[in-house]
């Protein structure tokens, strides 16, 4: 599994990173940490402002390098140029960190396919893009690690929730798949299944002041990178919770309301 | 003019989610009085004006509310809460000239800038508390002797007004607001980021002396005695009459300047776990801890080597130690004295306090110097500052800190609107004549519950 010796000795300080969604909260505090640890940073987001702001203070804070691109994520034709530009401006890659995503609206989900469709496509036709081009790139170099948010809304569909969580769902099983198929080749695959964090995705939730904190959500996804994990559930209370959910037979479960 | 002397003026409203923004209560640290409010989180500085539209009721920039009474409450209004707006914009390694967003709070500008050799140029007994709100209150410390307040570190911060107007404010542009929101209570504006000038350190540690001291006249004389020293304060134990009225312990203390490893610090593991029960803190209980706390420290003297944590913030140790004084919550008190009634003040002050049988937990007393702020606002001024807590006992706390605030106005002196949830209107237009001013340069949108408590100034929607 431990086929980190590519990099050298892979110490933290020579690794680069490329991050897509990087003003997603988990992804921003993911990311201080790896700049106070003198890391490389390649910065993908949407907005330029907070693009920006995001990248500011990971060079304040010791990052030893960043770029950044503004994408949208959703146009999966732009995809390779992004990748090879971002593999190119740090001079190699050694994790690819998957964070973009959208929770989007059930209530109207719902209603209109469209709406369906759009979380569908941003949560996961667009990083199986993604993953598509990283996973081939990795398997070349035979080393790497590729980290990508999920969600425990995928463990199991729920009414509240399962246009998002069908997403999810569908891209954890592609995660699992990929796995299967590089881990062998040297390349690690971490699945990330946070459940409900404080960040601007959840503010104003009914009981947000109750979600976990990005940064310590954060501090777990860094040593799950190190210690080449492959499923994370974050904070980790999550793990039995959803062990007994999935476990709660469908006639019941269809009666809940969760 | 509401006062908030009367206990049925606390009011907890538990108001339903709404669909997008929940109306949750927002807690300050004194945990009186409680309110429903509007949270917004901020997340980018790019997100105000913008969240502040279509707001019925008035808005309040708040941060991580340690203030004690109602500065950093709204009552029915919308806070709009800097916590998550928290990056570093630029940090000068040389200079040590921080450049950050105002949500970052003085624990994560450490965690930045000690490892790097920096220190908070001015800090107060917690570190949890924002940028933002330490210029709002213009916050002072330990060094004020020789320091003045944190607002005389702050080289310029960046002002964003409800209509969308910024301006950048530093005593050479926009002076006026620059002065006015120093101390101005978050009224003027959302604060977006602001720059502090940090200083050099070699060493976590401080070198620290403990002195025990009896009496006003033997604070007084250490006091003179320490004024080449950066950090004094003092513990005093507000319940004892008699001989050992108003003793004591001094502490002082200077960055070590022997060089050592700048890691950084731990995390705080311990959290008061529940809300205590109402009796747990009574005048026997307090007075044991006092005694306690005096005698903890075995000889008059005590020299060592400290570290910073436990020197600035030894409550900080346990999180949400406020809930020791139960569900009721607490009042702080706290005056400054011009030198010219310093001594008779404060021994009268200690003498009602002691007299009253209403225990303080904490008393702490300190000597402010003669730096002066550039806030129009600002709290401190030359003379002696005193801070007690009382627990809320609903028929005794109100007229004690009425009574108080009374003697505070006789002697020339002024309380502290951070600490404050009590003071009358009357009694704040005489201690801040200046509050004019302040309602001149206020956002029209923004306000607060104290605000409205002792001005009676709304704001016009």
């Amino acid at each position: 599994m431990n086929q980190m010796t590519a990099t050298g000795n892979s110490k933290e300080a020579q690794r680069k990173i490329l991050v897509l969604g990087a003003t997603s909260g988990i992804a921003e505090a993911t990311c201080r940490i790896w700049a106070s640890q003198g890391a490389s940073l390649f910065l993908v987001a949407r907005n330029q402002e907070k693009l920006a702001a995001v990248a500011a203070d990971l060079r304040a804070r010791g990052a030893s390098f960043v770029d950044t691109a503004v994408a949208d994520l959703d146009d999966t034709d732009r995809h390779p140029a992004l990748l090879a530009h971002a593999v190119n401006s740090l001079a190699g890659l050694d994790v690819a960190y998957l964070a973009h995503g959208i929770l989007g609206d059930q209530t109207r989900a719902e209603q209109d396919f469209n709406s369906a469709a759009h979380i569908l496509h941003t949560n996961l036709m667009a990083p199986v893009s993604l993953l598509t081009w990283l996973a081939n790139f990795f398997v070349q170099r035979r080393t790497g690690t590729i980290a990508v948010l999920s969600s425990v809304a995928g463990d199991r569909g729920r009414k509240s929730n399962y246009v998002y969580g069908s997403s999810k769902a569908g891209l954890s099983a592609f995660l699992d798949g990929l796995r299967n198929r590089i881990d062998r080749e040297g390349v690690t695959v971490l699945t990330i299944k946070p459940g409900p964090t404080k960040t601007a995705m959840t503010s104003g939730m009914k009981g947000s002041e109750k979600f976990a904190d990005a940064n310590s959500v954060a501090k777990s996804i860094v040593a799950a990178i190190e210690k080449h994990v492959d499923t994370l559930y974050v904070p980790f209370q999550w793990q039995p919770i959803m062990f007994v959910i999935r476990h709660i037979p469908e006639r019941i479960f269809k009666k809940l309301n969760l | 003019m509401a006062t908030a002397s009367s206990p049925t003026a606390q009011m907890k409203l538990r108001v339903e989610d709404g669909q997008n923004k929940g109306k949750s209560t927002f807690e300050s640290w004194g945990r009186y009085p409680t309110y429903a409010a509007n949270i917004i989180p901020l997340h980018w500085q790019g997100d105000f004006p913008a969240v502040a539209q279509n707001l019925h009721n008035g808005i309040l920039p708040v941060g991580l509310g340690r203030s004690y009474g109602d500065v950093c409450l709204l009552k029915d209004g919308n806070l709009i809460a800097t916590p998550a707006m928290n990056r570093i914009i630029a940090f000068d390694a040389e200079t040590g000239l921080l450049t950050a967003e105002a949500g970052i709070s003085l624990a994560q500008i450490l965690d930045f800038a000690v490892p790097r050799g920096f220190f908070l140029p001015v800090t107060p007994g917690t570190k949890y508390v924002t940028l933002g709100g330490a210029i709002a209150n213009d916050i002072h410390g330990k060094n004020h002797h020789v320091a003045g307040t944190f607002g005389r570190h702050v080289t310029e911060f960046e002002l964003v007004r409800s209509d969308g107007t910024i301006l950048r404010c530093s005593p050479s542009e926009n002076e006026n607001f620059y002065a006015m929101t120093i101390g101005g209570l978050g009224l003027t504006g959302l604060i977006r980021w602001a720059s502090l000038q940090l200083k050099p350190i070699v060493s976590r540690m401080i070198d620290y002396e403990g002195i025990q001291f009896h009496g006003i006249d033997e604070f007084l004389a250490l006091t003179e005695a320490s004024k080449e020293i950066e950090y004094t304060v003092s513990w005093v134990d507000c319940t004892s009459t008699g001989k050992n009225f108003c003793r004591g312990v001094f502490m002082q203390g200077d960055h070590s300047t022997k060089r050592a490893p700048l890691k950084p610090s731990p995390e705080p593991k311990l959290v008061f776990p529940f809300d205590a029960p109402g009796f747990a803190l009574n005048s026997l209980s307090v007075a044991a801890f006092n005694t306690v706390f005096f005698h903890k420290q075995m000889s008059k003297r005590v020299v060592t080597l400290q570290d910073y944590e436990p020197f600035f913030y030894p409550l900080d140790k346990v999180l949400h130690w406020n809930r020791m004084y139960g569900k009721s919550g607490l009042l702080q008190f706290q005056y400054v004295i011009p030198w010219n009634n310093a001594r008779e003040g404060t021994v009268a002050i200690l003498r009602e306090v002691a007299k009253s049988g209403l225990a303080s937990f904490l008393a702490v007393l300190k000597a402010f110097g003669d730096v002066p702020s550039p806030g129009v606002m600002s709290f401190p001024r030359p003379g002696i500052t005193l801070a007690l807590d009382f627990p809320i006992k609903p028929d005794k706390s109100f007229p004690l800190f009425e009574r108080l605030a009374d003697m505070t106005l006789e002697f020339g002196g002024r309380l502290y609107p951070a600490k404050d949830a009590a003071m009358t209107a009357a009694q704040f237009q005489a201690f801040y004549p200046e509050w004019e001013q302040l309602a001149r340069f206020r956002d029209p949108i923004i306000t607060s519950s104290f605000w409205e408590r002792v001005t009676g100034d709304q704001p016009s929607l």
